[in-house]
């Protein structure tokens, strides 16, 4: 195991660098850079200021110089300077922006799992019945419909509707990190709290699609589950239906769950930025579509950089995982 | 004499028993699939006689009614530029479709291409494919494809440039956009599909003929991947409708004065909170119209799939 383990990690070096080198190009392939976006419109520069700007950022080099400028100074941990915040890129992404999205992925995908993988086994086992049908139809709904619409709707109804019908009583506030006016002084659970009622859509916009597509795979899983030799075997030896399914169906059911997970981590991030732009969260998500709509390409390299690493350790790790659960797997 | 010629029999109708035959045959008693068909029909015609049916021109404007809604003359409402909701969703429906069908056609092309070269040939045809397959799936989607999108529409490179003169061009962008990300799974499915296929013995048979790789993938393999093609054909159908809808929310998408459904939603969380409808209708369009794809999709994996029951 020690071995796959390394072996998978130093895979990832090259990967990783293909994947910088692809971003690089889209992104240093852009007209406009950095200085263009500052200077333009001040009538006060002159075309020799920017082009010793340019200069003096590198700007005026080919893209391979400055991809190659870019990876050495990476591997050292400095990915430059945010244009935007005049702060230290990694420093905006990995310090300001990713806990505001991790506090939205991570609960959206523990939570979205313990809702999904119940209602999927339960599907499974009452294949054709009534409920099934209704929870197919449902999940069919939540992935084919436009996120950022059911995000919008969602945010009429809970932000504009609800508080009309109810006087004000129930609302849910249509985005943001947090209330503007909570005192400086609030305590820990005040805060909190607020957090939390800023949380509950973006969150629960986030685990729709996620629970219709977990719910339908753990479905499928112990629909094929159920089907096979040793299931057959239980049963006629004389074991009730009920020791079946939960303990030699469900077991065997489960473990691909960890793949799914492992794979959706990216679509996970990539939905993030549009519940994020909707809702005005302020993480990652948002902090790349925001950087690239302004040019400050230090901080999409590092954003698209931190998003493919996670993506590559989280598929590690759920390999691994798998490998612990499901005894039958050998890596070598 | 008169000879009386005997009566011709009528011809006996074979059922035929090819896959794709017996697959339809077993599709019409999925109701949620035919449903689908439907409904598919129907946004078809719309989209072909968009002009007959839209009441009003979808660019016309009209001040006077800038979100103005729904009423007896606009059924679902003006939008911020007075035009009518109804006409711009009606021609809407041409570019999605258009968009849907060509992304579906491109990248199950490019995936089953791939899919059986790598598994056909092995080796390092397969590991340069799959390799790449692996960092394609590991980009972050989203983000790779605003940028590519960013590019194209102001990319001062003279190809682009001059493929900008056309006033479609944003649409030919946005389907290129989406087969290059769109062909993954199709071709890793057909990969693994392939890799069994070519062991069996009618494989081994028919190389024992003389034929040569390129009539064994086109004669041999394609015909038995049909399921896998026409499954997530329809699937990728759905799924490129959403993607197109989710670039042009944010603005990086098919370009006005084009009007697609995902561009009348651009801004649409800005618009909802005082006009509601403006930002219901396009988004339920695209609801209906994925969901019917979808349900075809999943209609058609069970009428091909021999072991699930109808």
């Amino acid at each position: 195991m020690g071995t796959y383990i390394l072996r998978r990690v130093l895979q990832m070096i090259p990967l990783l660098l293909v994947i910088s080198l692809m971003i690089f190009l889209l992104t240093a392939l852009q007209p406009g850079d950095p200085v263009d976006q500052l200077t333009f419109g001040n009538s006060n520069i002159t075309p020799e200021d920017i082009a010793r700007l340019k200069h003096a950022y590198g700007l005026d080099q080919p893209w391979y110089v400055r991809y190659f400028y870019w990876l050495r100074q990476a591997v050292t941990g400095n990915f430059g300077y945010s244009q935007d915040f005049n702060i230290p890129a990694l420093d905006f992404v990995f310090q300001q922006r990713m806990p505001n999205t991790l506090l939205l992925t991570v609960p959206a995908l523990v939570i979205s799992t313990l809702i999904a993988v119940p209602l999927g086994i339960f599907s499974a086992i009452r294949q054709y019945s009534w409920m099934d049908y209704v929870l197919t139809f449902l999940s069919f709904l939540a992935f084919s419909a436009p996120v950022f619409w059911v995000a919008a709707m969602a945010m009429y109804f809970f932000a504009v509707f609800l508080p009309t019908v109810t006087a004000g009583a129930v609302s849910l506030p249509p985005g943001g990190l947090g209330s503007p006016d909570l005192p400086l002084d609030a305590g820990f659970w005040q805060t909190w709290l607020d957090k939390l009622h800023y949380l509950l859509l973006p969150l629960s916009i986030l685990m729709l699609r996620e629970i219709a597509v977990t719910m339908r795979f753990m479905r499928a899983n112990m629909l094929e589950v159920m089907t096979q030799d040793f299931v057959r075997t239980a049963r006629a030896k004389g074991l009730t239906s009920r020791v079946v399914l939960y303990k030699h169906a469900l077991r065997n059911a489960v473990a691909p769950i960890l793949t799914l997970l492992g794979l959706s981590i990216p679509g996970l991030f990539g939905g993030a930025v549009i519940t994020e732009t909707v809702f005005s969260w302020p993480g990652m998500g948002r902090a790349i579509f925001d950087a690239l709509v302004s040019k400050d390409f230090n901080v999409v390299m590092v954003s698209l950089m931190l998003l493919a690493l996670l993506t590559v350790i989280f598929q590690l790790l759920t390999d691994v995982a798998y490998a612990y659960v499901d005894p039958r797997i050998r890596y070598h | 004499m008169t000879t009386t010629l005997p009566a011709k029999p009528a011809p006996r109708r074979v059922r035929s028993n090819s896959t794709l035959a017996t697959a339809l045959r077993r599709l019409r008693k999925h109701r949620a699939a035919m449903l689908s068909l439907v409904v598919i029909a129907l946004l078809i015609l719309t989209a072909i006689f968009a002009r007959v049916i839209a009441p009003y021109d979808p660019n016309a404007q009209d001040l006077a009614g800038i979100y103005v809604p729904p009423s007896a003359a606009h059924l679902m409402g003006q939008d911020s530029l007075g035009r009518d909701l109804l006409s711009r969703i009606i021609y809407g429906s041409r570019i999605s479709l258009l968009v849907g069908f060509s992304v579906s056609l491109f990248s199950i092309l490019l995936g089953t291409t791939m899919g059986v070269l790598a598994g056909f040939f092995g080796g390092r045809t397969d590991t340069l494919i799959s390799r790449f397959i692996e960092i394609m799936l590991s980009v972050p989607e989203l983000p790779l494809q605003l940028t590519l999108s960013g590019l194209f529409a102001v990319s001062d490179a003279p190809a682009i440039a001059a493929l900008r003169e056309n006033p479609n061009s944003s649409v030919f962008i946005i389907v290129g956009i989406f087969t290059f990300f769109g062909w993954m799974g199709t071709a890793r499915l057909v990969r693994g599909e392939v890799l069994k296929l070519k062991n069996l013995e009618y494989v081994d048979a028919a190389r024992a003929l003389g034929a040569s790789s390129a009539r064994v993938m086109a004669r041999h393999l394609v015909p038995n991947l049909l399921a896998i093609i026409i499954v997530n054909g329809t699937l990728a159908i759905g799924g490129a409708i959403l993607g197109e809808a989710a670039l042009s929310f944010l603005g990086f998408g098919i370009q006005p004065p084009v009007s697609t459904w995902g561009n009348m939603l651009s801004n649409a969380n800005e618009v909802v909170l005082e006009h509601p409808y403006v930002a219901f209708w396009p988004g339920f369009a695209i609801l209906i119209t994925v969901l019917a794809f979808n349900f075809l999709g999943d209609g058609l994996r069970d009428a091909f799939d021999p072991k699930s029951r109808l």
